[in-house]
């Protein structure tokens, strides 16, 4: 048994002086890199043997660090990465949950194109997301730039900036319903009243072709506020000598604002505006409570994927093709992500 | 002499100048403050008027005579809202405690430690983070529901709690502390979880607080999880209770309005004694990009 031990020794021994010699003779930094490394996982087992460790000093560490992680990770892969595996099989499947599984190809996506609903939810999914980033981006930008100046009771502006989206939905949505009502609400009293509207003609803000021209005006003023801050953390990462740098040159504040402001905010804007896509991607709620009627449900003019989706896996139990169409949501949010950073990219090169 | 009048008119058109972009900045002001506090008025005003009271336009009446005060009472026994209350606190206070545990406890150890496979352990949390919880929603439906936990609130917990942003948002805060903090307190003998808790804890107030901000405000006002999860009417949150109130009594609207007014409560008042540290948490946390 010793014998064995002091033979391993001295083989290792060997080994780790052959890689030495070969990693100080080696001139290309990658290749001498990795040299290193093997030559370090050999001196961890060296270690290990000649002191009879069970648990090398490098095993503590890592198992130290795992523990930290452990907690949150184990929660993470259970309930988001497992589900997301579980996701992409489904979509190619036919399943109501009880009876057993069937696999059925791209049946369920060649169903896509032919599904008016479907067609309707696409379409007013990408309509919403046309109109709600660029609108939420402009404002929330503009905003951020007024309330970084010294204004009085700038505390109280940005605070209050952010009320729409600290508020439920629940709340807020029905808040919004009773002031657009198409009847009795007052900003149609008001477009009556002071601009002679005529009462026949006064416009429905929940259905037909208005609707989402009201979701997208609605979904502005919850999330101004939260990108707001976002651009106002990022306006303070601004160096001021850069504005006095340009003030000495004689700048106009337009110019300042194009020159100086807007490119140093690139890489905030490029996250404002992913999270901005990602989040109006899965619009669902906002559709439901504003345009949802008694029943909760959408018609198609303001129909959504997600809602979509739901209605597919939870009304009618057709998790394939509900799984077929959240996809379908998947691909849409990651090929619009992946533009932007190749965009961004671009930018930067 | 003539050099002292352009010098006077130049000043003069400065002043004019800083005049209309003061005149403009306060009109932004003043239509941002109408836009963002009209619909609170109108809910704390229609909340104590009648029924017939709330849409009354000529003239409207800010508060009524007779303040229907009555309606911040019937709200608790017309629907069981105190029972939504308790869920709602409960679920709340459980995620966001578990969250932030959870996430900093992770983020440390992806910021400051070196250990095996770690690259390969964050991008699976970057890469989930654009992936909307939408697209994975009926897999873990169904998996929870294997798992018995259909119309349990432990559900909505396990739902919640473990989200990959909160471990990168922590992450990226953390990687702003100068690592030699760590090093010294290494060499002085300290283990990594003293570390953790007595160096890194007491430093990330402003990200805890953002991050206290994210979830409590995404849990409290989370209406499709508990759609998709909470069946029974003892176990509803107050989303799910004030939703399917207005689903009742659609015309009870100054009971409504009263509700919701109970319901925005809590979330700002935690989030305006938070809110000292929310713009320096966004920028330190590199949210911003």
């Amino acid at each position: 048994m010793n014998d064995e031990k002091a033979k391993k020794i001295e083989q290792l021994e060997a080994e780790m002086a052959r890689l030495w010699e070969e990693s100080q003779n080696e001139t290309d930094i990658k290749k001498k890199q990795k040299l290193i490394a093997k030559r370090n996982t050999l001196q961890r087992k060296y270690v290990a043997i000649r002191y009879n460790r069970k648990i090398s000093r490098e095993t503590k560490k890592d198992l130290v660090a795992y523990s930290f992680i452990a907690p949150n990770f184990i929660g993470f892969a259970v309930f988001t990465l497992i589900p997301i595996v579980f996701a992409f099989i489904l979509a190619f499947t036919e399943w109501d949950g009880n009876n057993p599984i069937q696999f059925v190809g791209v049946s369920n996506f060649a169903q896509l194109p032919g599904d008016t609903f479907f067609v309707a939810a696409l379409k007013n999914t990408i309509i919403y997301c046309i109109g709600t980033v660029p609108l939420t981006m402009i404002v929330s930008l503009a905003l951020a730039i007024v309330l970084n100046q010294k204004v009085k009771g700038r505390g109280f502006f940005r605070t209050i900036s952010f009320f729409p989206y600290v508020a439920s939905l629940v709340a807020i949505t029905t808040v919004w319903s009773m002031i657009f009502h198409p009847t009795k609400g007052p900003f149609n009293y008001l477009l009556m009243a002071v601009f002679g509207v005529d009462q026949k003609s006064l416009p429905n803000w929940f259905s037909g072709s208005l609707v989402m021209l009201t979701l997208i005006l609605f979904s502005v003023w919850k999330y101004m506020g939260y990108y707001m801050v976002i651009y106002l953390a990022g306006l303070q990462g601004i160096s001021a000598e850069l504005y006095e740098a340009g003030s000495l040159d004689g700048a106009t504040t337009w110019q300042k604002f194009r020159y100086i402001t807007w490119p140093q905010l690139r890489s905030t804007t490029f996250f404002v505006v992913v999270m901005l896509t990602i989040n109006c991607f899965k619009v669902y709620d906002i559709a439901i409570m504003l345009a949802g009627g008694s029943d909760g449900n959408l018609s198609n003019s303001a129909s959504v994927l997600v809602y979509y989706i739901y209605q597919n896996a939870f009304d009618y139990w057709k998790l394939g093709y509900a799984s077929a169409v959240a996809m379908v949501l998947f691909v849409l949010v990651l090929v619009v992500t992946l533009i932007q950073f190749a965009y961004e990219k671009k930018l930067e090169a | 002499m003539s050099s002292q009048t352009i010098k006077q008119k130049k000043e003069a058109s400065i002043k004019r100048n800083n005049f209309i972009k003061k005149f403009f900045l306060y009109l932004i002001l003043l239509i941002l403050t109408v836009a963002m506090l009209v619909p609170f008025i109108w809910m704390l005003s229609a909340s104590i008027k009648s029924d017939r009271e709330v849409f009354q336009m000529t003239p409207f009446v800010l508060i009524p005579e007779v303040p229907k005060w009555s309606n911040y009472v019937d709200i608790w026994t017309k629907i069981p809202f105190g029972t939504f209350v308790k869920n709602t606190v409960f679920l709340t206070i459980i995620v966001t405690a578990l969250q932030l545990l959870t996430s900093s406890f992770a983020a440390y150890s992806f910021a400051k430690l070196e250990f095996k496979h770690k690259n390969l352990l964050f991008m699976a949390y970057i890469a989930t983070i654009a992936m909307p919880w939408q697209v994975y929603m009926v897999p873990q439906f169904i998996m929870m529901r294997k798992m018995g936990l259909n119309d349990k609130l432990l559900a909505i917990i396990c739902l919640q709690a473990f989200s990959a942003f909160g471990v990168f948002m922590m992450r990226q805060f953390y990687d702003g502390i100068p690592n030699e903090l760590c090093e010294a307190a290494r060499v002085d003998g300290m283990s990594e979880y003293m570390i953790y808790s007595r160096i890194m804890l007491p430093l990330s107030k402003p990200a805890l607080s953002t991050l206290t901000i994210f979830t409590f405000v995404a849990t409290w006002n989370d209406y499709l999880g508990p759609l998709i999860y909470l069946k029974s009417q003892e176990k509803k949150t107050i989303q799910l209770g004030l939703k399917m109130f207005i689903g009742q009594y659609s015309s009870q609207y100054g009971l409504i309005m009263a509700g919701s007014v109970l319901s925005l409560i809590p979330v700002l008042a935690v989030f305006i004694c938070l809110q000292r540290y929310f713009v320096e948490g966004v920028a330190s946390t590199g949210l911003k990009g």
